[in-house]
């Protein structure tokens, strides 16, 4: 039976669209030919990441060494990760460096948003100075940093005794490693939080503040209950670029302290770069892959649902 | 004498310049039949181009710089690239893994690639190259190369799979000038380091009695050349046994750990070679142990408040035995190259006898062969006093490997790296050193097997 009309559960503009009646009287059914056009972004994600992503979970059940043979050995990668305490040890780094390098930009982002986007002399000279640092390349900036870390020669400790303050080893020490780190990275990414938050600022409602100053709120209150909630799915969005540049870091930490010392700041993308690039064990790096991607989906999926709660209601 | 109608030339004169223009209007033909009788011709390979990969060093610029008299000798193109140390290695194994390398000449790193390379068949034994009189230059002289520099270029069954292109001695600088004011003499033995160390350690001016390496990983060979004072290497290279955990390990980790910690400045356990050096050239450290290869920017005025103050010292005798860790870079001619007889003449031209003189005068660290530590010319610097030269050559008699030769050299060198640097946060030396052994025995085994 040849189809005439559309299926009842489509809507009308869809159903007309797939099926139509040219002058002929014979119909062309436009869905089973559209595929022609998806295709090229098809063969290219399918190219550049779907085939990476199965021959990764491929590589990753296979005992794979560059300029060995390739054994396939289940799932004992993964478990011979549960069992390497540096493994566990990078996992708790990289949590403990993204939460310190996410957390602390985006609050002081926050309130240097909050005061540039008040009126005052100079406001547009200052803040192009504060966005500098981020139009910086990491690699450089993290040589120059290193050079001031210098226990002896650098100048950060020759300034902290100007000011009467006892030098300080910066990354030459397990203790304070992760945090100078962050420093490194809160200098580096603040700005960039502070241009998401501000264009966020600039595009609040004014009629809430009105009515609140007619109902005699304060400043702080103002800050509490319209401008917070207001701001939140820009600081949201922030968070979940921080998160993302936070847990992928690997170019400050490489340069500066080489995941050292010792292994007090070997993140996971150290470890894995260790593991893939230096002892070349290619299914083991891609077991430390796998679990890297599913730890990333977990919490791209909780920061986009926290994402979701906090927009703002039409 | 009767005078000859050329001006004031005499007739002596006219005979010399007579027998100057003959002999070189007949030398091509004398160049010639020496050639045939030597059956070496070194156009043969004329109008064949190669590709060379490199490290980035002042070696490597060395040799770029002359790549035009290779030509014009040998009639052979030279596409050469320098690439950054780490980054080279791993294009190499990448490169000789997929078994179509882009390169007909590869320098390797011995003391990390050498088990490595042989057992991949990444390159070539050249002994075939060596002995054949029509491929290899009489003058090529393969006796010239030192023994430290031979036995990292010679695998266990005998083959000869690179030429030594450099030596790196690890040996101790130190500061003549605090010395002196100390009235101390250079250290006769391990512990004298110490003892001097002790004396010369002054926290108040921000003077450290002595400097190395505290990072992990780059650590290795400063644990290496004490353990070598106790006469042993971390690997023993006739049994394979582990020398890792017995107690002149631990005795080699003690004193690692005691000059780092009590002599050391703020913060070693992070430096690196580069940290070393800034502290040592700044007149920060009495006493620095590591390369002589990072001799070059202590006696330059622009890098350096001690220039014409440093001293070289071959690394003093320990315990049992007197050794200088060594290291080495060599050339070698990828298996799968199409073009390995133009590719074996780039080697014999970069590593002959005017190349290595021209490495030593430039400053650009040892060369792997002797002649040119023979050669007035080559020991006579602006640059570095006697005391430089003299310390390559002593250092090149007592030389012994700096890393095991082994196939996982840099899983060892991470391992044991780590350990070292926890016993720098006061972590027991045993204890780490047994932990580090266990851990990497079976990553040894395993590469043993494959």
């Amino acid at each position: 039976m040849t189809e005439t009309t559309a299926p009842a559960a489509l809507p009308p503009t869809v159903a007309a669209t797939r099926a139509t009646t040219p002058p002929s009287g014979k119909p062309h059914d436009f869905s089973r030919k559209y595929w022609v056009f998806a295709m090229p972004a098809a063969v290219i994600i399918s190219a550049v990441i779907v085939f990476p992503w199965l021959f990764t979970m491929f590589m990753s059940v296979q005992d794979w060494k560059i300029g060995g043979g390739i054994d396939f050995v289940g799932l004992d990668n993964f478990r011979t990760l549960a069992a390497d305490s540096r493994f566990r040890e990078s996992l708790w780094i990289t949590f403990y460096f993204t939460v310190l390098g996410v957390v602390l930009p985006v609050v002081l982002g926050t309130a240097a948003a909050l005061v540039f986007h008040r009126e005052f002399p100079m406001r547009g000279l200052l803040r192009t100075i504060f966005v500098m640092p981020m139009m910086a390349t990491p690699v450089a900036v993290s040589l120059v940093w290193k050079m001031m870390f210098h226990p002896q020669l650098g100048v950060l400790n020759y300034l902290l005794q100007q000011v009467g303050i006892g030098p300080s080893e910066w990354v030459f020490n397990p203790n304070t490693v992760i945090p100078t780190l962050v420093m490194v990275e809160v200098w580096h990414w603040t700005p960039l939080v502070m241009l998401i938050v501000l264009g966020g600022l600039a595009g609040l409602p004014k009629e809430p503040y009105e009515s609140a100053v007619i109902d005699g709120a304060n400043g702080w209150h103002m800050f509490r209950f319209i401008t917070l909630p207001l701001l939140w799915p820009f600081i949201m969005i922030a968070l979940i670029i921080r998160t993302i540049d936070a847990l992928k870091a690997f170019d400050i930490i490489f340069v500066i302290s080489e995941g050292g010392p010792g292994t007090a700041s070997e993140t996971l993308n150290i470890f894995l770069y260790l593991q893939a690039f230096q002892f070349y064990k290619i299914g083991y790096a891609s077991a430390v892959v796998v679990i890297f991607f599913v730890i990333i989906v977990m919490l791209s999926l909780l920061l986009l649902y926290s994402r979701q709660k906090t927009k703002w209601n039409a | 004498m009767s005078k000859l109608p050329f001006g004031d030339l005499s007739r002596r004169d006219l005979l010399k310049t007579t027998a100057l223009v003959a002999g070189a209007v007949a030398a091509p033909a004398i160049v010639s039949r020496a050639n045939a009788q030597s059956k070496f011709d070194w156009k043969r390979f004329k109008g064949e181009k190669i590709d060379v990969m490199m490290v980035k060093n002042p070696r490597s610029d060395l040799l770029q710089a002359a790549e035009k008299e290779f030509t014009a000798l040998t009639g052979i193109e030279v596409s050469s690239e320098q690439i950054p140390e780490q980054q080279q290695r791993q294009k190499a194994m990448i490169e000789f893994t997929s078994g179509r390398p882009t390169f007909d000449v590869v320098l390797l790193a011995l003391h990390v690639q050498k088990r490595l390379a042989y057992k991949g068949k990444w390159v070539d034994d050249l002994r075939p190259l060596l002995n054949n009189p029509e491929m290899t230059n009489p003058e090529f002289d393969l006796a010239d190369f030192g023994e430290a520099g031979m036995n990292f270029a010679t695998q266990s069954d005998g083959a000869i799979t690179t030429i030594p292109h450099f030596v790196d001695f690890w040996m101790l600088y130190y500061n003549k000038e605090m010395f002196a004011q100390k009235g101390l003499e250079y250290p006769k033995s391990m512990d004298e380091i110490v003892t001097a160390a002790a004396k010369l350690h002054d926290p108040s001016k921000g003077v450290a009695g002595f400097v190395s390496r505290g990072l992990k990983n780059a650590n290795i060979p400063v644990w290496t050349s004490w353990l070598l004072g106790q006469g042993l290497e971390t690997i023993d290279p006739k049994t394979g046994k582990l020398n890792t955990d017995g107690p002149e390990a631990v005795w080699a980790a003690d004193f690692y750990r005691k000059l780092n910690k009590e002599y050391a400045p703020p913060g070693t356990i992070g430096f690196n070679w580069n940290e070393c050096q800034t502290t040592f050239a700044q007149g920060r450290a009495a006493m620095w142990l590591d390369g002589i290869g990072f001799a070059t920017p202590l006696e330059d005025p622009t890098k350096s408040k001690i220039v014409g103050k440093v001293g070289y010292g071959v690394t003093p005798p320990g315990p049992k035995a007197h050794h200088s860790a060594i290291f080495c870079d060599g050339m070698g001619i990828a298996q799968a190259s199409k073009k390995k007889g133009a590719a074996w003449y780039y080697i014999q031209w970069a590593t002959n006898k005017e190349n290595q003189l021209a490495m030593l005068k430039a400053g650009a660290g040892a060369p792997g062969r002797q002649s040119p530590f023979k050669n007035p010319e080559g020991v006579q610097s602006k640059t570095f006093a006697k005391d430089y030269f003299d310390c390559m050559a002593n250092s090149g008699k007592i030389g012994r490997p700096g890393l095991p030769q082994i196939i996982p050299v840099t899983e060892f060198r991470d391992i044991f790296g780590v350990a070292l640097t926890n016993t720098l946060s006061g972590a027991d030396s045993l204890t780490e050193l047994k932990k580090a052994t266990e851990t990497f025995k079976p990553v040894l085994e395993k590469s043993e097997q494959g």
